[in-house]
């Protein structure tokens, strides 16, 4: 940061030197699995694990999906992901906003309730959730398996709304209402358009989640076999470098949503701060 | 944060109905669902009906069975959450303090784990590992192998299947939950106090412990927290990172529910983890907050 006063710079010797090379080896470790199983996703394996590097080649992309058990098992993944997200964010907008917007009494009780299932290790609730299914006679299988990842998905989409509401500026809902707009036109036009990165926050959040999860699913399943099923699976017969290619596929789609979310607006402030008429009270106040 | 404003009116109600019965429904009811079953008989042999029972001997059971696995899965998932804390807090206040516009993007990046799925992550790991694999024949060819036999990074020459590998897995996995809101809480240190405690000659220990420590602490706790809880009930590690001797409690819970469908005792070994779990929890609502340490 330029704008250090001179005596925290003096300082400013050793110390953050060894904390940026501590943090720069901390992502390698943080990236090393992520960078293997891209790297694996070019290999060519001799035995049915593709564990060890033995050769260079394209075959397992261009045959991208022909393991057939595993595209199917992706594309349950894939569906399951997207239904239980949509469904986790719009049950917790309406908590969200009425929480941080309206702050009815008990909103702080209303919030915690929300994120306690983040408090309650995974393996319990899936065993929980297990026999009420059971006992409830609900079908194992897709219907008991959205269900589960809607619940996983719920706090963490009320976690992300969280982060953007509080930062929200309610006078533009005012000015709207104040010009006669009704309150469905200020939900629409208004509210909805500026939640619209938090919204998809909780989404891509939430979509990450369910895919990435093995314990709920393994506990709800039944007979519907899903990506991180077939992997399970896949880990006692074979590993085929496929599910090397569609993890990578994944992993540079979430990457390219995260960079985009939040480099954008550091690229704005930048090309703000080069026209530093418009917005006077920035450049007075440091980062 | 706005002001507590009092009223409810019916559409805020109508309104928040749908989340609350959902989490009523497939939160609170598995739970009251897990007590119950960890308090009944199955009245036949065969057939799911059961009665309410007032004999805790399903959680004589669960203990007896899990006793020495839940206590190991303690202490693993504690070495794990200090560990994070020893590698996390440096690269948390390196961000905030020298990330400057960048900041947003390298939190973000923090997050990169957890976009692969915690198996292919495991798959991963054991390729780096591998008994062949390139991490070993590093150490092989820096003759350091003996001393790390010693010091129980290696066992029997092997990476993979340690409980060190199961350890640096769930370590791995937790970073994230405790970098993100350590990260948040360090945010909202003021430069000002920093350049106040270096003018009345705080050296860099005594302002880290006297002013950043304290101000740090509900992310803190709260990351520790984060961290401690899916380790606890870890599954994925242990199976495939940790050696036979390493299973964890959440690896018997699976086994006993899904394979031998012992319903029973699986739901007082489940509630057993839950009172651990909110134990922990109530620890971090009598934590110190802001400020005062």
């Amino acid at each position: 940061m330029g704008s250090d006063p001179p005596l925290l710079r003096q300082q400013a010797g050793l110390t953050p030197r060894l904390l940026t090379i501590w943090s720069v080896t901390t992502y390698g470790l943080l990236f090393s699995p992520a960078l293997v199983i891209a790297l694996f996703s070019f290999n060519a394996p001799s035995g049915r694990f593709n564990l060890l590097w033995q050769g260079f080649t394209l075959a397992n992309w261009r045959h991208l999906l022909s393991d057939g058990g595993l595209s199917q098992a992706f594309l349950h993944s894939v569906l399951l992901a997207i239904t239980a997200a949509l469904l986790a964010t719009l049950l917790a907008l309406p908590i969200a906003l009425v929480v941080h917007h309206r702050r009815p009494r008990g909103s702080g009780a209303l919030e915690l309730v929300m994120e306690l299932p983040l408090g309650i290790p995974e393996v319990v609730l899936g065993v929980g959730l297990l026999l009420l299914f059971v006992r409830l006679n609900v079908a194992r299988g897709w219907p008991s398996l959205l269900l589960a990842h809607t619940l996983l998905c719920l706090s963490y989409a009320a976690l992300a709304l969280k982060a953007r509401l509080s930062g929200h500026d309610w006078s533009l809902e005012d000015a709207a209402r104040d010009l006669g707009a009704s309150p469905l036109q200020v939900m629409l036009r208004v509210t909805l358009p500026g939640l619209m990165p938090g919204l998809l926050a909780a989404l891509l959040l939430s979509i990450s989640l369910s895919l990435d999860d093995v314990l709920l699913t393994s506990f709800t399943a039944g007979s519907v076999v899903t990506f991180p099923l077939w992997v399970s699976g896949a880990m006692q017969r074979q590993i085929s470098p496929q599910i090397h290619v569609l993890s990578t596929l994944v992993l540079i789609l979430s990457l390219g949503a995260l960079t985009i979310g939040t480099a954008m607006p550091a690229w704005r402030r930048r090309s703000e701060l080069k026209t530093p008429a418009v917005h006077p009270a920035n450049s007075a106040s440091r980062s | 944060m706005r002001e507590v404003t009092g009223r409810w009116t019916l559409r805020q109600a109508v309104a928040v109905t749908p989340g609350l019965l959902t989490l009523l429904v497939l939160f609170v009811l598995p739970l009251l669902e897990l007590l119950r079953q960890s308090w009944s008989q199955p009245i036949s042999r065969f057939g799911l009906e059961t009665t309410l029972h007032a004999d805790a001997i399903h959680y004589r059971e669960a203990l007896a069975l899990a006793g020495p696995v839940l206590g190991r899965s303690v202490v693993m998932a504690a070495l794990a959450t200090g560990l994070c804390l020893l590698i996390g807090f440096p690269l948390a206040w390196w961000i905030v303090r020298y990330g400057g516009m960048w900041r947003p993007l390298l939190t973000g990046l923090v997050v990169t784990p957890l976009f692969l799925n915690a198996l292919v992550r495991a798959i991963a790991w054991s390729s780096l590992l591998a008994d062949r694999g390139p991490l070993l024949q590093l150490l092989q060819r820096s003759g350091l192998v003996p001393m790390l036999e010693v010091i129980g990074l290696l066992q029997d020459g092997r990476l993979l299947n340690t409980s060190a590998a199961l350890l640096a897995g769930l370590t791995y996995c937790g970073l994230p939950f405790l970098v993100l809101p350590l990260v948040a809480s360090l945010s909202t240190i003021p430069l000002e106090l920093l350049e106040a405690a270096a003018d009345l000659q705080a050296g860099p220990m005594r302002s880290f412990r006297l002013v950043i420590l304290p101000l740090a602490l509900p992310g803190l706790i709260s990351g520790c927290l984060l961290t401690f809880i899916p380790a606890l009930g870890d599954v994925v590690n242990a199976q495939v990172l940790g050696g036979p001797s390493d299973r964890m409690v959440g690896n018997l819970l699976q086994n006993l529910v899904l394979v031998q469908q012992r319903f029973n005792t699986g739901a007082a070994l489940a509630m057993v983890l839950l009172l651990i779990a909110l134990a922990a929890l109530l620890l971090e609502g009598r934590a110190p907050r802001n400020g005062q340490l």
